[in-house]
């Protein structure tokens, strides 16, 4: 599986995802796992988690993020946090909260985890529940209080969109309460499930306007007692993020079934090989597989971005998103102004100003992650 | 928190963990989803402060080891980057 290196050997992936599944009680409509996902059931075993962990460490891994999915569906959770901690790693648990309870959060304290990332919907509870399609609001809310009671420091992650998205002020609110440390006002990611909702979750350039400044008078009332980060959005900003710090950088992800990723969603890129640590070692996996070698550094660039002064900057923006929106994941990430394809986005913003202003009209059903939906979705794509 | 004086007793603040990488050759701070790099020095400073040593003690340690003189300014300097974000307090 080698192939021709790049000419400066990478960093170690200081960062591994560890997707441990892709089961989940919620249907979040902007969820980022494949929409096939119900297709691929083989997942790892805790011994491979083990070994992935170790390989990890060995190679240089310390930040290990548990997602899913919903991470606490595994019954092994517990002992996989305990063998990260014993190497060294800092744990962060992503979750919906469903499943944390108060003897399942002592244990994880226990086994050393160090931080907990709580997911929410909205700040009321109609949304919350609407969006995730469950009834798991008051849920949320007492995991919550049962995150600072372990002492964990929390952050309160929500992904934003037109439906939220002039909650904002209360969701700030909702998150000071709590006493969290941190607070990601995720603006959504049109990838996957949200790829398929996106006429209905962009929010307009008014809506985005005011959360913007809402956040900046948070900001300054707050006086660092709270961090806000505030994911850009780059489909109204025009400019293309340094999609996981650089293909192949610092991030290494490994889905359920034991794939090997340079970010959660590549796997949707046709024509590359992605190997699996059923088979093949971390290092080789990082270091030589044509996988993570393919968009590293700036040598695989077309025009624009291969004369364009910010391509150490962007690195191009994101592989999955050019591949999503112009059909070729070679070429510059369309949400750049310079993109040829760059029309495309601003047809999808100027549609979602349209659907806003007229909603009843223009909207299509939002489309729920579960499992029957993704398999329709999987059988139309093939 | 109080200001810095002599009988201060830093510690790395909550949330963070403070450890040797030796893949990447350095001391790091971790936290809720990331990471800082600390240099030689930062990382020299951050190791002495255990919540038992004073402020005081830190710098004479620091003198001795280094076998440097007048480091106060530098420490105080660093610290007072650190206690901003968090990496520090004491009581």
């Amino acid at each position: 599986m080698a192939t021709a290196a790049p000419p400066s050997r990478p960093g170690p992936p200081l960062w591994l995802l560890a997707e441990l599944t892709y089961r989940c009680p919620l249907h979040c409509v902007f969820c980022f796992n494949p929409v096939d996902f119900a297709t691929q059931e083989q997942e790892l075993s805790t011994d491979d988690w083990l070994r992935v962990l170790q390989q990890g460490r060995e190679l240089g891994a310390v930040q290990l993020g548990l997602s899913g999915g919903e991470p606490l569906v595994r019954d092994d959770l517990e002992v996989i946090v305990a063998e990260a901690h014993r190497l060294g790693y800092y744990t962060n648990l992503l979750t919906s909260g469903v499943g944390l309870t108060e003897s399942r959060a002592a244990a994880l304290k226990a086994a050393g985890l160090d931080h907990v990332q709580l997911s929410f919907q909205d700040s009321t509870r109609e949304m919350n529940d609407f969006l995730s399609h469950t009834k798991t609001f008051e849920l949320k809310n007492r995991v919550a209080k049962m995150i600072k009671a372990q002492g964990w420091p929390m952050v309160l992650n929500v992904v934003i969109h037109r439906y939220n998205i002039d909650h904002i002020d209360r969701i700030i609110a909702m998150a000071d309460e709590f006493g969290a440390e941190y607070i990601e006002l995720a603006n959504t990611q049109y990838y996957s499930w949200a790829y398929v909702n996106r006429d209905q979750l962009l929010p307009t350039r008014e809506q985005l306007k005011k959360a913007e400044a809402v956040t900046d008078e948070w900001r300054a009332k707050l006086d660092g007692r709270m961090r806000i980060f505030f994911v850009a959005p780059d489909y109204h900003d025009g400019k293309p993020k340094k999609c996981v710090n650089g293909w192949g950088n610092m991030f290494l992800t490994v889905a359920p079934d034991g794939t090997a990723l340079p970010c959660h969603t590549a796997k949707m890129l046709p024509g590359l090989a992605f190997p699996n640590v059923r088979e093949h070692g971390l290092r080789e996996i990082w270091f030589d597989s044509e996988g993570f070698n393919r968009y590293r550094g700036t040598g695989w660039m077309k025009e624009p971005c291969s004369s364009c002064e910010f391509k150490e900057q962007d690195l191009g923006g994101c592989r999955c998103q050019a591949f999503l929106i112009a059909q070729d994941a070679e070429v510059a990430d369309p949400v750049c102004v310079k993109s040829p394809h760059h029309d495309k986005v601003l047809a999808a913003v100027a549609q979602a100003e349209k659907a806003a202003a007229a909603p009843r009209i223009t909207e299509h059903p939002l489309v729920f992650r579960d499992p029957a939906n993704s398999r329709r979705l999987a059988k139309t794509a093939s | 928190m109080t200001e810095l004086t002599a009988d201060s007793q830093p510690r790395v603040g909550h949330g963070f963990r403070l450890q040797w990488e030796p893949v990447q050759g350095c001391h790091v701070l971790l936290y809720p989803e990331g990471m800082v790099k600390l240099n030689g020095s930062a990382g020299e400073i951050m190791q002495r402060c255990d919540g038992e040593r004073t402020f005081a003690a830190i710098v004479t340690d620091l003198e001795q080891a280094f076998g440097a003189q007048g480091l106060e300014g530098d420490v105080r300097a660093f610290i007072d980057i650190a206690v901003q974000q968090r990496w520090l307090v004491w009581d």
